[in-house]
């Protein structure tokens, strides 16, 4: 199966109904997605799915051929989100960090606050209280 | 060679040392590690609540499987803690669902995964209730004046009883470990909090040489306290299997059996009998704590402790009887969570003194301002608190920042309330603690210059940024000229447990006095000039009781804790009559922390421990059925969303503790112990009485309807 991940192609030998987490876990070596519960509720595992975030713990990965997938490695290091989450103490433990980047560069330039909360209402932190995720985005935002 | 002229780190937002790994995808948790030859291990555990094993049958081929029991264990088989009581793996009897009793390792996990096997047991009759238990894993009494003296000067005594659940941690990363054989010995790499706890009950289970053992923290997503003690049992099993086979062995639960088998907070029921005056002065506390320890002692005996010792709040009574106990059911053994005792007595408390208020006519505010510690007042133990104590101001400024008394009379009559809390938390272990551990910390000068060597994990709370702070500031170098070791025991001291708001107060002080040290030999010279001219060297400290610390084991009586943080919580929440839904919309706290190492950190863990403490309060059910945990998983084991967080203010006030790293007392714990209780208080304003956390919609409606039928 061929995928295209961060804008390269890479062909997988896994089975077509394997989670696309493991097959970005294993096969690409793409570790920054995360796994917190298997089953779609704390999207840790985010990625976007030509641009779309989906929780990749629930994704099989025949659902992706022919798409663009984007994980946190994707986003280079550099990318406005990611400084701004260290700057505005975003990260904490940093195991949700990289879904909650990814969920939030699907929100698009500039949101409200309203569309933030609604926009990661997906991604469970469980160390920040959110409060410092908000301003790490709009931060981001205004770069 | 000129002095290094630097801005100051301390106070100061600098950037989280890892931080740029964590956002960018490249900071490696244990599960992100690669390992050749790799064994993954699956434990079969007990599904029954008591008994004893039967029979055990292995009905799988065999050929590559690696096979544990408790035959196999070459030292004692018990997690090493406090007390012996926990075997690593059964041997013929089980004391709650999920205990562990055998391993297996392969290759494949789908073969791993497939493989059955069956046990069957010969069922006793298991005991889930605490008060009925036969077994306390400990009591405590702790006596102030004389109770009936005080009672007897009371215009009214008000009596209640509060109960709390467990609470699951949550961390998003679950346990897990891989263990690596290693020349006679093993390397354990991990999510874990203490490094060196784990150190010690691989030398006591493997029967091994402290210098054969060797434990690294790798980045750890979240702890909260629910890998203080468990990675023990886990490192353990995985320790096992790496020995038996030859092979590295990796053991990482999957949320549901992490959920379903590690520890969480100890349910608590409070009994109080409270004599006032009409004025609102507490004239006598006469308070009962049940905790329900689960199977094994763990660390009930001193969650217990922390958990009495805040029993009787921030208040000023002379005449105080608290008795507690922690018994053992057949549950999963409870354990380390943030706040470690103080969240369920302070709620119980907190919660009361409302009632108390209402009893009174008075308003909560008020009573509390009447009966706040004042510095120079005594707490139940008979510490006399000193100029740090701040109960008084954030009580003032919380109540002024939310106008709480002309809001309380605006919302009356609506579906809407608003309470408080006010609460304190002691610094750094209990009573003696501190000296029974005898922590160190280390500085070390190097070709790569200065870098901090301690076992104090980093699991989101800032640890090393905030430790490079101190450092930094102290030997006035810029913050980037400091680094910090792995937390491997091969390398670093043992700085004691990531636990107890410890790690700044405790540990931090530990490395301002080496860095002190390190400052007078460097003349001078900078670091670099001074290892050039000189070579390297090595400053390590060992924890000094500050002068006048004097505590009590056996009677409980003396200085509980070195210093206290002080805080009050404002909420304000939104009943809906159709749903009882209950919605936070505000919130808003204010915390005496000594001094904010670095501001935003601390802020993140006020704001990361209310968000908690408001998922305690409101959504985070466990519901046990037989003695197992019903919900293990995150469908109906609800946390806070972004959703379900309300916007919070946070107002930080710094009063310094005078033995703490530039004033700072500990932070970590305390905004989990006032979020329940002003929920609690808040429903109560709204008409709502409910005197158990969580308070579900289910016990909404009924505490309504108790009201109206």
């Amino acid at each position: 199966m061929r995928l295209t991940v961060n804008r390269k192609t890479v062909t997988v030998k896994a089975h077509p109904l394997t989670r696309l987490l493991d097959v970005l876990r294993e096969e690409c070596g793409l570790t920054g997605t995360k796994e917190g519960c298997g089953e779609g509720e704390c999207g840790a595992c985010t990625v976007l799915v030509d641009g779309d975030p989906v929780n990749s713990c629930l994704v099989p990965v025949a659902q992706v051929q022919g798409t663009r997938i984007t994980t946190i490695e994707g986003l280079g290091g550099k990318h406005p989100l990611q400084r701004a989450f260290v700057e505005h103490g975003g990260a904490q433990c940093g195991i949700c960090t990289p879904g909650m980047i990814m969920a939030a560069a699907a929100l698009g330039p500039r949101p409200s606050l309203d569309e933030i909360r609604t926009g990661l209402a997906g991604n469970l932190c469980r160390c920040t209280g959110y409060a410092a995720i908000y301003r790490s985005v709009q931060r981001a935002g205004t770069r | 060679m000129g002095r290094v002229i630097s801005r100051r780190a301390v106070g100061r937002n600098v950037l989280r040392k890892e931080g740029h790994e964590k956002v960018a995808g490249l900071a490696h948790y244990i599960d992100d590690l690669r390992f050749d030859d790799v064994l993954y291990v699956r434990t079969v555990r007990s599904t029954v609540p008591a008994g004893a094993i039967a029979d055990i049958r292995y009905n799988f081929d065999r050929d590559g499987f690696t096979v544990v029991d408790h035959r196999d264990i070459p030292g004692r088989n018990i997690v090493a803690l406090i007390d012996e009581d926990q075997p690593s793996l059964a041997t013929s009897r089980v004391r709650h669902v999920a205990e562990p009793i055998a391993l297996l390792a392969h290759p494949d996990r789908a073969r791993l995964l497939a493989a059955d096997v069956a046990i069957t047991y010969r069922e006793t009759s298991p005991n889930f209730d605490p008060e009925r238990s036969d077994l306390s894993f400990k009591s405590i009494e702790i006596e102030k004046g004389q109770l009936d003296k005080g009672l007897a000067q009371a215009d009214l005594v008000v009596e209640g009883e509060y109960r709390a659940g467990h609470q699951e941690q949550l961390y998003i990363e679950p346990n897990g470990v891989v263990a690596v054989p290693e020349d006679g010995g093993v390397t354990l790499y991990g999510s874990l909090q203490c490094p060196y706890y784990v150190h010690r009950a691989l030398t006591v289970l493997l029967g091994l040489p402290a210098e054969k053992v060797r434990v690294v923290q790798t980045e750890t997503g979240g702890g909260f306290g629910g890998k203080e003690e468990y990675p023990s049992m886990i490192a353990g099993h995985a320790a096992l299997v790496a020995l038996k086979s030859g092979r590295p062995a990796k053991l990482i639960y999957d949320r549901v059996e992490d959920m379903l088998a590690t520890t969480k907070r100890h349910p608590a029921i409070v009994r109080h009998r409270t004599g006032v005056k009409k004025d609102g002065r507490l004239t006598a506390m006469d308070i009962d704590v049940v905790m329900d320890g689960g199977a094994y002692a763990t660390l009930s005996a001193v969650v217990l402790s922390r958990g009495m010792i805040h029993a009787s709040g921030p208040y000023r009574c002379d005449h105080v009887l608290a008795r507690g106990r922690a018994t053992m059911t057949n549950t999963p053994p409870n354990g380390a969570f943030r706040g470690f005792g103080a969240p369920q007595t302070q709620f119980a408390i907190e919660a009361h003194m409302d009632v108390i208020a209402d009893r009174l006519g008075i308003d909560p505010l008020r009573l509390r301002e009447r009966n706040a510690l004042r510095p120079g007042d005594t707490t139940a133990t008979g510490q006399k608190v000193g100029k740090d104590c701040s109960a008084l101001q954030v009580l003032r400024e919380a109540g002024r920042r939310t106008a709480f008394v002309r809001k309380r009379k605006s919302l009356k009559g609506s579906n809407r309330g608003i309470g408080l809390s006010l609460f304190f938390h002691g610094s750094g272990f209990t009573g003696g603690g501190e000296v029974k551990l005898a922590s160190k910390a280390s500085l070390a000068l190097t070709d790569r210059g200065v870098q901090i060597r301690v076992a104090s994990t980093e699991i989101g709370q800032g640890t090393r940024t905030m430790h490079a702070q101190i450092v930094a500031d102290t030997l006035r170098i810029p913050y980037d000229q400091v680094s910090v070791s792995a937390a491997d025991t091969a390398t670093v001291p043992d700085s004691g447990p990531t636990v107890a708001s410890r790690t700044c107060m405790i540990v931090g002080r530990l490395l301002q006095r080496c860095a002190e040290d390190m400052r007078v030999r460097l003349g001078r010279l900078t670091p670099a000039a001074y290892f050039k001219k000189n070579g390297g060297f090595v400053v390590t400290k060992q924890y000094e009781k500050p002068p006048g610390l004097e505590w009590d084991d056996q009677t409980y009586r003396g200085d509980a804790y070195g210093s206290y943080g002080w805080a009050c919580d404002v909420v304000e929440v939104e009943v809906d009559p159709v749903t009882y839904q209950v919605t936070p919309i505000a919130f808003t706290t204010v915390h005496e922390i000594g001094r904010a190492i670095h501001p935003m950190l601390a802020a993140g863990q006020i704001e990361g421990g209310s968000s908690q403490g408001l998922g305690y309060a409101l959504l985070e059910e466990v519901v046990m059925r037989g003695g197992k945990m019903a919900n293990a998983q995150l469908t109906n084991y609800i946390i806070p969303t972004t959703l379900d967080t309300p916007p919070m203010t946070i107002k930080i006030l710094e009063n310094p503790y005078k033995h703490g790293p530039f004033g700072a007392k500990g932070v970590g714990e305390m905004p989990i112990d006032g979020p329940a209780p002003a929920v609690i208080n808040a429903l109560r304003h709204a008409g709502v009485a409910v005197a158990e956390i969580p308070a579900t919609p289910e016990k909404i409606m009924n505490a309504t309807m108790r009201r109206s039928g």
